[in-house]
């Protein structure tokens, strides 16, 4: 269970640029949750991805993990059960290593990373039937640089890595984004595979209403730092795109998109 | 004849330097200047320790010792105080200046007439007659390629995979669960070991020690990825280490070439200079230029 209690950010404090993001920001996911987080522009949707991974500090407030206060712990020690996939394709992976080298790396997440050889050939095969079972060809281009594959490849085997070791929480932070619409939702129909197969409680960014509503079994709307919208359950089920889509037009249009 | 020969053996020298320079400027993308540091105190360790009858394969092994501390120290700075590449770099230089010169007691130690890696025992029974000549050259080809061959495994290995990843995508580090800022500082550790263990040879070949010996360490090290990297481009059948070794053979020779056309070897560093900016300059993608300009 994750839980973020009483969270306090502020931008630039002290500045004529001041903006206090979340004001007493509350939320709790259960275990197993696959949450889509929708929202207009400068709402705290990233942020609070950021928050949850320790890649920004809060002013106030904490985050607990399954009880366990986690809030003072360094980034890189919270991603030891996080696995994320980024807006931006070239984050998940390394361009200037093979896809091989990068699965190897990503098969290793929560070992030492010591001197034994770098790729394990045993494994070989299963990377292999992993990226076959994508259908994308990219088990013939094992021995190829990840720089030169498509966004959307590169995307795709960044979800690979992100939940290719027993991990506690998924981060999808507006994933699809990026993409051209057909690779979009390859993209998607394999997250929500993943999703399933993994049972990995999921918090996924998104600009896509229609994801938003297809996807997952909670969908949070931010606003100015709030929650304005949270269904579960059967509402989320019955939820439709117009249901929300007024919402989102008002939301946004006060906030000048 | 001698001067191809004291050609390889220099470029040989400075290429372990490069492949220290290629960790951190192509793999970290850190423009580390701990290196115009480092590789004097290699000099200036060797000096003290052959004068003082130690072992020359011992000198090495703590010659890349104290690198490797150099190297953690210019991390630190970096990392743990949060103070810029270049800067910590530079005050890691600036502070080594005055650690050489206190390890070599003044600015200039002569080691004549005492054992080292090239004048010993072994040497003088195995490099016999014809041989004797090339002894040097043989004896640094067979260090610099155990260099090589070391960088080549440790880049394979699952510590080695994430050097290379921190420099490429520090996020994938962190997104693996591990500390980026370690990673970046056992890569400066090893790049400044390699430096200073290529001072330490450097000092035993020329019989020497001079406090000046550094300047221009960073750019002749450049200068040699630079020409290595780009000069062997097309040729992918060949590890980049042997690219870079070969970069440093190709960029002494043409410095050797400078001199022998009449140039006094007091204007070696500009030499070396004009040479990188050439170099520098040529090595851009036509397209690149074109942005700049």
């Amino acid at each position: 269970m994750l839980e973020l209690q009483h969270i306090h950010k502020m931008y630039n404090p002290g500045t004529i640029n001041e903006i206090c993001l979340f004001d007493d920001f509350n939320l709790t996911i259960e275990d197993g949750q696959f949450v889509s987080v929708v929202g207009s522009n400068g709402s705290g949707k990233t942020s609070m991805l950021n928050i949850i991974c320790g890649s920004i500090p809060v002013d106030g407030g904490k985050i607990m993990v399954n009880g366990v206060d986690i809030t003072k712990k360094k980034d890189f020690i919270r991603h030891q059960s996080i696995g994320r996939v980024f807006q931006d394709p070239s984050k998940g992976t390394c361009p200037s290593m093979t896809i091989l080298e990068n699965l190897a790396i990503a098969d290793n997440k929560g070992k030492t990373y010591g001197l034994g050889r770098g790729t394990n050939h045993a494994r070989i095969n299963a990377y292999r039937e992993l990226l076959a079972s994508v259908g994308l060809g990219l088990e013939d281009k094992m021995h190829t640089k990840v720089g030169a594959l498509s966004g959307g490849q590169r995307q795709t085997l960044a979800l690979l890595m992100a939940t290719m070791k027993p991990i506690e929480f998924l981060i999808l932070d507006e994933h699809t984004a990026a993409l051209d619409p057909k690779t979009a939702e390859i993209v998607m129909q394999l997250t929500g595979k993943i999703v399933k197969e993994k049972k990995v409680t999921t918090i996924m960014v998104t600009h896509n209403l229609r994801y938003a509503v297809e996807y997952g079994d909670r969908l949070l709307m931010m606003h100015q730092g709030h929650a304005i919208i949270d269904k579960a359950g059967a509402e989320k089920k019955a939820m439709q795109v117009d249901d929300i889509l007024g919402t989102f037009n008002e939301i946004s249009i006060e906030c000048g998109n | 004849m001698t001067l191809v020969l004291s050609v390889l053996e220099q470029g040989m020298i400075y290429a372990i330097m490069a492949l220290g320079i290629y960790i951190t400027y192509t793999i970290l993308d850190f423009p580390d200047l701990t290196v115009d540091g480092s590789f004097p105190l290699g000099a200036a360790l060797s000096a003290v320790l052959i004068s003082k009858g130690m072992n020359p394969v011992l000198t090495l092994v703590i010659a890349f010792a104290a690198g490797a501390v150099a190297g953690t120290l210019t991390g630190l700075i970096h990392v743990k105080l949060k103070v810029r590449d270049l800067l910590s770099g530079i005050i890691m230089m600036t502070a080594l200046y005055t650690v050489n010169l206190r390890i070599a007691g003044r600015a200039n130690l002569p080691i004549y007439n005492m054992t080292t890696l090239f004048d010993n025992a072994l040497v003088k029974k195995v490099f016999s007659g014809a041989l004797a000549p090339f002894a040097n050259t043989i004896i640094i080809l067979i260090i610099t390629l155990i260099m090589k061959f070391l960088l080549d495994w440790y880049m394979n290995t699952k510590s080695g995979y994430l050097l290379r990843a921190v420099g490429d995508n520090e996020t994938i580090v962190t997104s693996m669960g591990v500390d980026k800022g370690v990673i970046k500082i056992i890569g400066l550790a090893i790049a400044n070991g390699l430096v200073t263990l290529s001072g330490c040879i450097f000092a035993q070949q020329q019989r020497y020690f001079d406090i000046s010996m550094g300047t221009g360490t960073m750019v002749i090290g450049l200068a040699s990825v630079i020409i290595g990297i780009s000069l062997l481009k097309k040729v992918t059948f060949i590890r980049v280490t042997t690219s870079v070794v070969i970069g440093s053979i190709v960029y002494k020779a043409c410095v050797a070439i400078a001199i022998r056309l009449g140039m006094p070897s007091s204007d070696l560093k500009l030499i070396t200079a004009v040479l990188f900016l050439v170099i520098l300059v040529l090595g851009m993608d036509r397209k690149k230029r074109k942005k700049v300009a």
